[in-house]
């Protein structure tokens, strides 16, 4: 049996653990000690050897990422965290900042170091106002404590790190819409390549890393690659956050080795709610392909959830009973897509658009079973032909609902209208 | 420029603090048009030919910014801007029943805001506390678990001029435009008030201590 294992959540039971004060009492700042007294290279390499994959769901080896950056090229580097926290169904960024922010502004300063940046930014929704303000005072408290500034701890690096608040984008937690977003420009993605390690934030080096992935880094200084390596698995290493949201007994954050299953996790959570049976759900919000309860024995490692068709993405792990109408349900996703979609790339623009208007068709039984081809052949041209995952992201729940429930999409054209009653998914179900 | 002058001097002195945070003036872009909101309650002609005017550019660029994102205002908004999340997971558990209610309720629908300029309503996408669904925004404080009933009564609370409490933020919910300078990056002292985190960010961590389970032990004599 798989068990929790609590290191980025470790301290947020604590009144106070927002705070430096805190965050030092629990050991804080000591691995950014250690790290000031390292080779920036050994940094680099610890994380490569730790196995850490990126946090906010492509699953890219932050040490490998950290190593593409040109070293001695004489031009300024920049660390840029993505706090955009977004995606449907992800929420662990957001407590990790609102409970423990000094994790990631440590986090920060040795990342910045070993890229040799100094200047770092943290770009974080706007959307999460008491968020923004443990983030803004947690920097205050580093900088005066010498943790950022000039000559950090006597060590000759110099770093100054700003808090930029978002203004309402989804799309601005894909890095390349997000470095637009914080030259101040509309938020659509670029073209790669060239990659922002090469030519990112101001045509400069640069590293974008999800929070969790930079919360991490402290942990591996501190602990050793071989620690982080210890748990997980053999090619998904480490720890991570799993948000449990939804149709669950006790949903929340339960941080454990990738690798756990589902089944696992609803143990712990209490299970489905009562008297409810599972019927889908996301592994990593709505972007992956949904899941049924043929899943639930999927090891949650990035290998295989992407063997089982879908991907590990943020670990949102979405849960939907038998109530909840799964054609609603991708409507939903779909309005979101094309709402967010920036507009730049056709296929995206254009399909998100077409997606709204015959899913929303469908889910009042006004289409036929053709109109399931349709939407199928849509998404293969939306698919892989834009500039950034969103508009792949969209096709995923249209194209895995369609897959494993065909004929709950049949039977709103035979029914008329949505067989289901919207009353028995909501909360209070059942109350009156 | 209509701003009185006493305000324009304050907006100037705001900006330049705001615009020497970053490499090149136009990052400062997105913060400038948070703190024009957060003078106005929402992104006015003046605001945005300040705005271009600080960082040497044109209106019209600006203007294709403040279109971008949904979280400028180009209509006032309330003093108190509420969002109802509609996302499929906060929709299902109970969210379009709340938007329905509420919208009903108070007699304005999406993005608008009543004649008392009071409250204004939005149908937000996923705010990131899907622990917590259904999900409301107070000017961007996290309003968890609601009901239609509850939202009623926080609209009433609003409407009645009394303070409201979100479940995880400061004390009391500040005005919009407090919060608009907030997200202009101006720390308003407020970050200690409230909880350090919901009781749903801690049951892994609780369940874990109650099964005794820990994270392995580093091996200290192997550094």
């Amino acid at each position: 049996m798989t068990t929790l294992t609590p290191i980025l959540t470790k301290s947020w039971d604590r009144p106070d653990s927002f705070t430096r004060t805190a965050y030092e009492a629990d050991g804080g700042y000591q691995a950014l000690r250690t790290a000031l007294g390292m080779p920036q290279d050994d940094i680099i390499q610890a994380v490569k050897d730790s196995g850490l994959r990126g946090r906010g769901g492509a699953g890219f080896p932050t040490g490998m990422k950290w190593g593409f950056i040109p070293q001695g090229d004489g031009k300024p580097h920049y660390l840029v965290v993505n706090a955009d926290e977004s995606e449907p169904g992800t929420c662990k960024d957001i407590p990790l900042m609102m409970a423990d922010p000094h994790a990631l502004v440590e986090g920060v300063i040795i990342s910045s170091y070993a890229i040799r940046a100094n200047l770092a930014f943290i770009y974080v929704r706007g959307e999460v106002l008491h968020v923004i303000r443990r983030l803004q005072q947690a920097v205050a408290e580093a900088y005066e404590a010498g943790y950022i500034g000039t000559n950090i701890l006597g060590s000759g690096y110099d770093l100054e790190l700003v808090v930029h608040s978002g203004a309402g984008a989804y799309i601005c937690g894909e890095e390349t819409a997000l470095l637009d977003s914080l030259e101040g420009f509309r938020g659509q993605p670029r073209l790669k390549p060239p990659f922002p390690a090469v030519a990112g934030l101001y045509g400069g080096p640069t590293v974008i890393n999800n929070v969790e992935s930079i919360a991490s880094v402290p942990s591996i200084v501190a602990n050793g690659a071989d620690w982080f390596a210890s748990m997980g698995t053999e090619k998904s290493k480490g720890f991570g956050i799993f948000s449990l949201s939804g149709h669950v007994t006790r949903p929340g954050q339960y941080e454990a080795p990738l690798g756990i299953t589902l089944r696992e996790l609803l143990d712990m959570a209490g299970g489905i709610r009562a008297g409810h049976r599972l019927k889908f759900w996301t592994p990593g919000g709505s972007s992956t392909p949904i899941f049924t309860d043929e899943h639930l024995d999927v090891p949650l490692d990035f290998e295989s959830v992407g063997a089982a068709g879908s991907m590990l993405g943020t670990r949102a792990l979405q849960i939907f009973d038998e109530t909840v109408c799964v054609v609603r349900a991708v409507l939903r996703w779909s309005e979101f897509y094309a709402h967010e979609s920036c507009g730049k790339c056709t296929p995206c623009r254009e399909g998100t658009y077409w997606y709204k208007q015959m899913l929303k068709r469908l889910e009042a039984g006004q289409g036929t079973e053709e109109d399931l081809e349709t939407l199928l052949d849509l998404s293969d041209n939306i698919l892989g032909r834009s500039f950034c995952a969103l508009g792949d992201g969209a096709t995923s729940p249209v194209t895995s609902s369609i897959k494993y429930f065909r004929e709950e999409y049949i039977r709103h054209f035979e029914n008329g209208g949505c067989p289901f009653d919207e009353a028995a998914s909501t909360v209070w179900a059942g109350e009156k | 420029m209509s701003f009185a002058p006493e305000v324009l001097e304050r907006l100037e002195r705001d900006a330049k603090e705001i615009i020497a945070r970053y490499p090149k003036p136009r990052s400062a872009l997105l913060p400038l048009l948070h703190l024009v909101q957060s003078e106005e309650g929402h992104v006015s002609d003046d605001g945005i030919e300040f705005c271009a005017n600080a960082v040497g550019i044109t209106p019209a660029q600006v203007t294709g910014v403040v279109t971008f994102y949904t979280q400028y205002k180009q209509q006032p908004v309330g003093d108190f801007h509420v969002g109802v999340c509609i996302n499929s997971l906060c929709a299902i558990m109970g969210g379009d029943q709340i938007w329905r209610e509420l919208s009903e309720y108070v007699g304005v629908g999406h993005d608008e805001a009543t004649e008392d300029g009071k409250v204004s309503l939005e149908r937000i996408e996923c705010n990131a506390a899907c622990d917590y669904a259904p999900v409301m925004m107070v000017n961007w404080e996290f309003f968890d678990d609601m009901t239609p009933a509850k939202a009623k009564q926080l609209v009433d609370d609003i409407r009645a001029g009394k303070q409201i409490a979100p479940s995880r933020g400061a004390e009391s919910v500040c005005t919009w435009k407090q919060a608009s300078r907030v997200l202009a990056g101006f720390n308003d002292g407020r970050a200690g008030e409230g909880t350090q985190a919901g009781y749903a960010s801690l049951r892994g961590l609780q369940l874990a201590k109650e099964s005794g389970w820990e994270a392995p032990e580093p091996e200290r004599g192997a550094e």
